[in-house]
C-alpha cells in the first residue's frame, strides 16, 4: 500500500517542508499581530482584524489569484522583489509556503490572540514593578503564559498548511518536485487512470502526518499547561 | 522620603491625596473603598494621576506640570499585592530572583540567604506557586519585592487574603522586615490591630481623601469607634 514512487515521496517531503516553513515563518508576525489586536486600541484596528481574517472567508482560489497578481513575476511587487532582493515566489516551493502561510494566518492569530487575552494582566503589572521593561515583560511573563495558545496556533497553522490546495495550486501551480504537495499530488493521481492505489497511499500518509501532529500538539499543550499551573 | 500630592478621577470616585512620609513604616489606613489601593498604584506607577507630583528620596517620579511620568519598571518600588501575584510558571527561587534579573543586579548570595532566612523560605525554593499555601505565597511575594532592592516597599493589605491563624504566622516576619530591612515601608490596611503593630506614622483615608494624619495616637480614637469606620472625617459628623 505504501509503495510510493520517488515522485510521490517528493510530494510528501515537500508538503512537510512547506507546512513547517510556512508555520515557523508566520509565527513571529502572528504573535506580533495577535499582541497588537489583543492589547492595543488604535485607529483602523477593525480593518487590520478584517484583513487578517480575509483568507478564512475568501475562496482559496481567490486568495491564490490575489497572490499571483501581486507577487507573480510580472506583477509589480513580485517584479520589485525579484529585481532588488532576488526573491521569487511564483512557481517555487517558497511561493507554496507563502500561500499556505497566508491561508493559515487567521487561525494562528486567532488562537494566539485568545491566549494573550486570557493572560492575567495583574501579573504583568507585578513584573513591571519588579523592573521588567515592556519587552522583557512580554518575553518573561506574557509569552510563557500564552504558550499553550501559541502551540495550538502553530498546530492549526501546520494542519491548514498541510491541507492547503486552492490557493497554492492557483499561485504556484502543480509542478512535481517544486510545488506539488500531497494534496496536489492526490488531485493529479485521481485525474489519471490507475492512479487510485497511489492516491490511497498518499491519503494514508496524510492521515498519519495529521494524526501525529495532533498528538504532538496535545502533548505539548499539556506540558505547557502543567508548567503554568505550577507542578 | 516619599512626598505625594495627586488627584485622580476614576468615574464618580475622586482620589485626592497629599502627604509626606518619614523613614520607617507609614500606614495608609481606612475602610475598603477609601482609595488606598489606587493611591498605592499611583505611587508604584501602575495608575497615572490626572495631576500632581510624586517624589521619592529627592527624585521626581511623577509631575504633571513638568510632564514627568516615570514608568513603573524604572521606579524601583517593591510592591506586595493583596493576592501575591507570583509568577505561576516560575519556581519560587526564580520568582525571588526575578527583580534582580530585570534590574540587572549582580548575584548576591549573602542578600539572598538573608532574605530567605528572614522570611523562612528555604524549604519552598524549588516549589511552584501553584502548590503553596496563602501564607507561604505572601511570604514569597514579600521576599520577591525585597530582593529587587527597592527604594520603597509598598505592602497592600498583604494579610487580607489570610485567615487569623495565618495572619498571626506571618506578622512576625513583617515586623522583622520593618526592623531589619531598612527600606521605608508604606503599609496599606483597614485593620487597626495590624496598623498598630506595623506603623509609626498613620495616614487616614476615606472616600478618596486623606482625613487625618499623624502618629499612633490616632488609633486610640479610631479603636474607640467601630473598627473599620472612620469617624474623624469632619464632613461625616
Amino acid at each position: 500500500m505504501l509503495s510510493l514512487t520517488p515522485q510521490e515521496w517528493t510530494a510528501v517531503a515537500l508538503s512537510l517542508r512547506v507546512a513547517l516553513v510556512s508555520t515557523v515563518a508566520a509565527l513571529p508576525l502572528g504573535i506580533a499581530i495577535a499582541l497588537l489586536l489583543a492589547r492595543k486600541q488604535f485607529w483602523g484596528k477593525a480593518l487590520i482584524d478584517g484583513l487578517v481574517h480575509l483568507p478564512l472567508v475568501l475562496p482559496p482560489v481567490v486568495t491564490g489569484y490575489l497572490l499571483l497578481i501581486t507577487l507573480g513575476r510580472k506583477a509589480p511587487v513580485g517584479a520589485f522583489l525579484a529585481e532588488h532582493f532576488g526573491i521569487v515566489f511564483s512557481f517555487r516551493w517558497t511561493g507554496a509556503a507563502l500561500a499556505c502561510g497566508v491561508m493559515a494566518f487567521p487561525l494562528m492569530v486567532r488562537a494566539i490572540r485568545l491566549s494573550i487575552e486570557a493572560v492575567d494582566r495583574r501579573l504583568e503589572d507585578a513584573a513591571a514593578t519588579l523592573g521588567a521593561s515592556p519587552l522583557w515583560n512580554f518575553a518573561t511573563v506574557t509569552l510563557p503564559l500564552a504558550l499553550p495558545g501559541v502551540v495550538a496556533g502553530m498546530m492549526l497553522a501546520f494542519a491548514r498548511a498541510l491541507g492547503e490546495f486552492g490557493a497554492t495550486i492557483t499561485f504556484v501551480s502543480n509542478i512535481p518536485g517544486e510545488t506539488q504537495t500531497i494534496s496536489a499530488a492526490i488531485y493529479t493521481l485521481t485525474q489519471v487512470p490507475e492512479g487510485d492505489s497511489a492516491a490511497l497511499g498518499l491519503v494514508v500518509i496524510a492521515l498519519l502526518i495529521s494524526l501525529a501532529a495532533l498528538m504532538a500538539s496535545e502533548w505539548l499543550a499539556r506540558r505547557a499547561n502543567a508548567r503554568l499551573h505550577g507542578i | 522620603m516619599l512626598s505625594v500630592e495627586i488627584e485622580k478621577r476614576l468615574g464618580d470616585f475622586v482620589l485626592q491625596a497629599a502627604f509626606e512620609t518619614a523613614s520607617g513604616a507609614t500606614a495608609l489606613f481606612g475602610p475598603s473603598g477609601a482609595g488606598k489601593t489606587s493611591l498605592a498604584n499611583a505611587i508604584a506607577g501602575l495608575l497615572t494621576p490626572d495631576r500632581g507630583r510624586i517624589r521619592l528620596a529627592g527624585e521626581t517620579l511623577f509631575d504633571s506640570q513638568a510632564g514627568i511620568d516615570m514608568p513603573a519598571w524604572r521606579r524601583r518600588i517593591g510592591y506586595v499585592f493583596q493576592e501575591g501575584r507570583l509568577f505561576p510558571h516560575l519556581s519560587v527561587r526564580h520568582n525571588l530572583n526575578y527583580g534582580r534579573w530585570m534590574n540587572g543586579l549582580a548575584a548576591d548570595a549573602k542578600t539572598f540567604t538573608r532574605v530567605v532566612e528572614l522570611l523562612d523560605l528555604g524549604r519552598l525554593l524549588d516549589r511552584r506557586p501553584g502548590n503553596l499555601s496563602g501564607g507561604e505565597r505572601q511570604r514569597v511575594a514579600v521576599g520577591r519585592a525585597l530582593l529587587m532592592q527597592p527604594r520603597l516597599l509598598l505592602l497592600d493589605e498583604p494579610l487580607a487574603s489570610l485567615d487569623a491563624a495565618r495572619k498571626a504566622d506571618i506578622f512576625p516576619y513583617l515586623e522583622r522586615l520593618r526592623d531589619e530591612a531598612r527600606v521605608p515601608i508604606v503599609y496599606v490596611s483597614h485593620d487597626v490591630a495590624e496598623v498598630r503593630r506595623m506603623a509609626t506614622q498613620i495616614i487616614v483615608m476615606d472616600q478618596g481623601r486623606i482625613v487625618n494624619q499623624g502618629g499612633l495616637e490616632l488609633l486610640a480614637r479610631q479603636s474607640a469607634n467601630r473598627a473599620g469606620t472612620v469617624l474623624d472625617d469632619p464632613e461625616r459628623l
